[in-house]
């Protein structure tokens, strides 16, 4: 046996005796764990789960243990992923921090903010949310205007954040702000974090078309912000910015080949809500649109494989810049076909008349709709593998600068 | 699974593109179609592939084969598609080998395929008999009398049927069209008494024939394994057709995406290059996308056949209706992007449109193989 199936071996061990049968079962969004100083668990074993998880690193399998994490490989961390997808472990630990924050740490961040940031991040003690877009800057982010002028020992920041995803329960926020409103404008952009908690932050919900009100809108009002709390340098933000947009795209591709959410796959759906005949199901259209679909998110899964296996290699992999626009439009393709499956009980709003699951997929069919806009349209996505893959020259001006 | 090539496979793609574009580009199916040659392919270029080991790469060694696999040979056609380059490749080495390999006993593998492995023999498979794919819809009679059997029917669309050495004819000794008991394979030499071949010119300049079988008579031994069996493994051969050749397609679609990706980058209108407009820049990347799930799904087909045999059915379904889509798109992307000369038969872009549209016909368009998705998935 070589030393990953000996892994596979042990891990698989490990997650049979400590992986509550509880937490075996999809996750809800009421159910999720995100940490931070208000967060809950919904569970006893939630918090169990999550804590031994959190022991031994296993939170962030593929950091270096020096900063909290489990210093697995990448293979490894593949390993563990395979072996919790099989038991379908719950996810301990929501976090932006862990997923978007933490990598641009441990590539930008000084041994400092490393050591004060990871490690909290890892234990789920703080929860973070993002700032980057801005009322006016939605696609054409570094046009963004949120000020941070230099006071000498602090930052004095004054603007205001959009989309920033749960920020009325997060407790820090990292942000890009204008340091140099006279520079060209990705050059002009830092990278700073800053406590929610500080003089002059407040936020207000948005009500989206799902009906939920995941998002914010920030605004800072003469906030002081220590100097330390710079990453990457001074006006060197938007090289943060771009690594840690990889991240957030490479997630929401994730998130696009299997949703966390409590829907019913489409196949469970045709078999509850369609007519079949002779094995079959009766309406072929339907037939067809489900056939299409499933063998799309086949090639898209087999593509994730792909991307990794060439990655594990060494090779240098064309997969990772598609992956976001193909799998937020099968989301959104996904969403359209379950509602088509279920006719007049996919279009319920509100309890009585519906099960919960109906009412779910009703919402999450609204909510599909902003999976092609955030984290970068579906247009931008277009662009940048126009740009980075194909080698297209650049538009012209008259249409990018207008 | 592997869904990544390894050295020994990489380095047999570059050779066989080198081979290729030196011998044959898509300028030798052009001279082919403007001279009507007779064979439709060039015999020369066939001895030099068959010396090379093409012929051979997926028989086992004991039959003289380099027991190279699935994605051997699929490397291999990947890179005719980027020529499209006419040869008895598909026809026999992938599709002919695999008959005799899965179907015949082990006297008639003895006598064929290390005959097929060198390239001396060739073979089409003759199944088709209406203009559309039914694996099990043959009609074709097959009559056993003691040691010997009649044949009588049609076949259409069969590929390298005018040029092959020996038929395999699909044939019904029992049942009705459609059901899957009662089939054989006949092997039968084209030059036999009661065969009539017609070339059939294809808007792809490649090789196809329709043929009748008139009181054809044959010992019994030519009948490939047991009589009546065949509905037990023709499918896994028209499996293996079809991941290779969605393979072929997966060359073709690269090959004219680069090209179109080139002229996007060469062609100046209004003063700077069209690939510089957002409307044409969207349309390559989705094709850069849909390029990137292709691959994917015939590296897996491909790796399935040798590795998880039991997947075979639903890779290979997924591939070819996969890769059916993708030539579509990006043939009719290549001819619309390039303009007034996309049209034009000086430019080669008009032969991968057309040679798109006769592969996602052969062994299944893309309803096929979504109808065939869906049933072996359960609904």
């Amino acid at each position: 046996m070589d030393d990953l199936e000996l892994f596979r071996e042990e891990t698989r061990q490990w997650l049979e005796a400590n992986c509550p049968p509880s937490q075996r079962l999809p996750n809800t969004p009421e159910e999720q764990y995100w940490g931070g100083r208000r967060g809950k668990f919904a569970s006893e074993d939630s918090r169990q789960w999550f804590e031994r998880m959190r022991d031994r690193g296993w939170t962030a399998p593929e950091w270096p243990a020096a900063y909290g994490g489990g210093g697995l490989t990448p293979q490894q961390g593949q390993v563990l992923k395979e072996e919790m997808k099989r038991i379908r472990a719950r996810t301990p630990l929501y976090s932006l921090g862990l997923w978007m924050l933490g990598p641009a740490l441990l590539e930008y961040g000084t041994e400092a903010q490393k050591q004060k940031h990871l490690r909290a991040i890892v234990n789920g003690e703080l929860r973070w949310c993002q700032g980057y877009s801005e009322p006016g800057a939605g696609s054409d982010l570094a046009s963004l205007q949120t000020r941070a002028e230099d006071k000498g020992d602090h930052f004095l920041v004054n603007g205001s954040k959009i989309w920033t995803t749960a920020a009325d329960r997060s407790d820090w926020i990292f942000c890009l702000v204008r340091t140099d409103p006279a520079a060209k404008k990705q050059e002009g952009i830092s990278f700073l974090l800053i406590d929610m908690d500080s003089p002059g932050v407040s936020t207000t919900p948005i009500a989206l078309i799902s009906g939920e009100s995941e998002f914010c809108q920030t605004f800072f009002d003469n906030v002081q912000v220590p100097k330390e709390n710079l990453v990457g340098g001074l006006n060197r933000g938007w090289s943060v910015a771009k690594a840690l947009l990889v991240h957030e795209r490479k997630l929401m591709a994730e998130i696009g080949s299997e949703s966390p959410r409590q829907e019913v796959p489409p196949v469970q759906a045709a078999r509850e809500y369609l007519a079949f005949a002779d094995g079959r199901i009766a309406n072929s259209q339907l037939r067809s649109d489900l056939a299409s679909f499933e063998m799309r998110m086949h090639a898209i899964a087999l593509t994730h494989m792909r991307g990794f296996e060439e990655r594990a290699g060494g090779q240098q992999s064309t997969v990772g810049l598609c992956m976001k626009y193909l799998g937020t439009e099968a989301v959104k393709e996904k969403s359209e076909l379950l509602l088509a499956i279920m006719g007049s009980r996919g279009l319920g709003w509100e309890a009585p008349g519906f099960t919960p699951e109906e009412l779910d997929t009703t919402r999450l069919w609204a909510g599909s709709k902003a999976m092609t806009i955030a984290g970068g349209t579906t247009e931008v996505q277009l662009n940048v593998i126009a740009r980075n893959i194909l080698q297209l020259p650049q538009a012209p001006k008259a249409a990018t600068e207008s | 699974m592997a869904l990544v090539l390894n050295e020994e496979q990489r380095l047999l793609a570059e050779t066989a593109r080198e081979f290729l574009q030196e011998n044959a580009p898509v300028a030798a199916l052009r001279s082919l179609r403007d001279s009507r040659d007779t064979t439709g392919y060039s015999r020369d270029l066939w001895r030099q592939m068959a010396e090379l080991g093409w012929a051979s790469v997926i028989l086992p060694e004991t039959y003289g084969g380099l027991e190279f696999g699935f994605t051997g040979i699929g490397v291999l056609l990947q890179e005719t598609g980027r020529t499209l380059t006419a040869s008895p490749l598909f026809a026999s080495a992938v599709v002919g080998a695999s008959a005799i390999l899965l179907g015949g006993t082990e006297a008639q593998r003895e006598d064929y395929l290390p005959r097929l492995a060198a390239g001396d023999l060739t073979l089409a498979l003759a199944l088709e008999e209406s203009h559309h794919h039914r694996p099990f819809g043959s009609a074709t009679r097959a009559e056993l009398n003691g040691d010997s059997i009649t044949l009588n029917g049609e076949k259409c669309f069969v590929l390298d049927g005018h040029s092959a050495d020996t038929l395999l004819v699909v044939a019904r000794s029992a049942g009705l069209p459609g059901d899957r008991d009662g089939l054989s394979v006949v092997l039968v030499p084209r030059d036999s008494a009661g065969v009539e071949c017609q070339r059939t010119l294809m808007v792809d300049s490649r090789n196809a024939a329709n043929i009748r079988f008139h009181d054809v008579s044959l010992p019994s031994t030519a009948i490939l394994g047991e009589p009546g069996t065949a509905g037990a493994w023709l499918d896994t051969v028209l499996d293996r057709g079809r991941v290779t050749l969605a393979a072929e397609m997966l060359g073709s679609a690269e090959e004219v995406f680069a090209r179109t990706v080139a002229w996007l980058k060469e062609r100046v209108q209004f003063g700077v290059p069209i690939g510089s407009f957002q409307a044409l820049q969207h349309r390559a990347s989705r094709l850069q996308a849909e390029l990137e799930l292709a691959r994917s799904v015939v590296l897996h087909a491909l790796a399935t056949v040798d590795d998880n045999p039991q997947q075979l059915a639903l890779s290979a379904s997924l591939a070819k209706a996969t890769l059916n889509e993708l030539v579509k798109l990006a043939t009719n992307e290549a001819v619309q992007m390039h303009g007034g000369i996309g049209v034009t038969d000086e430019l080669e872009i008009g032969f991968f449109l057309k040679r798109a549209r006769v592969t996602m016909q052969i062994f299944g368009d893309t309803g096929f193989h979504r109808d065939r998705y869906a049933s072996l998935c359960g609904y």
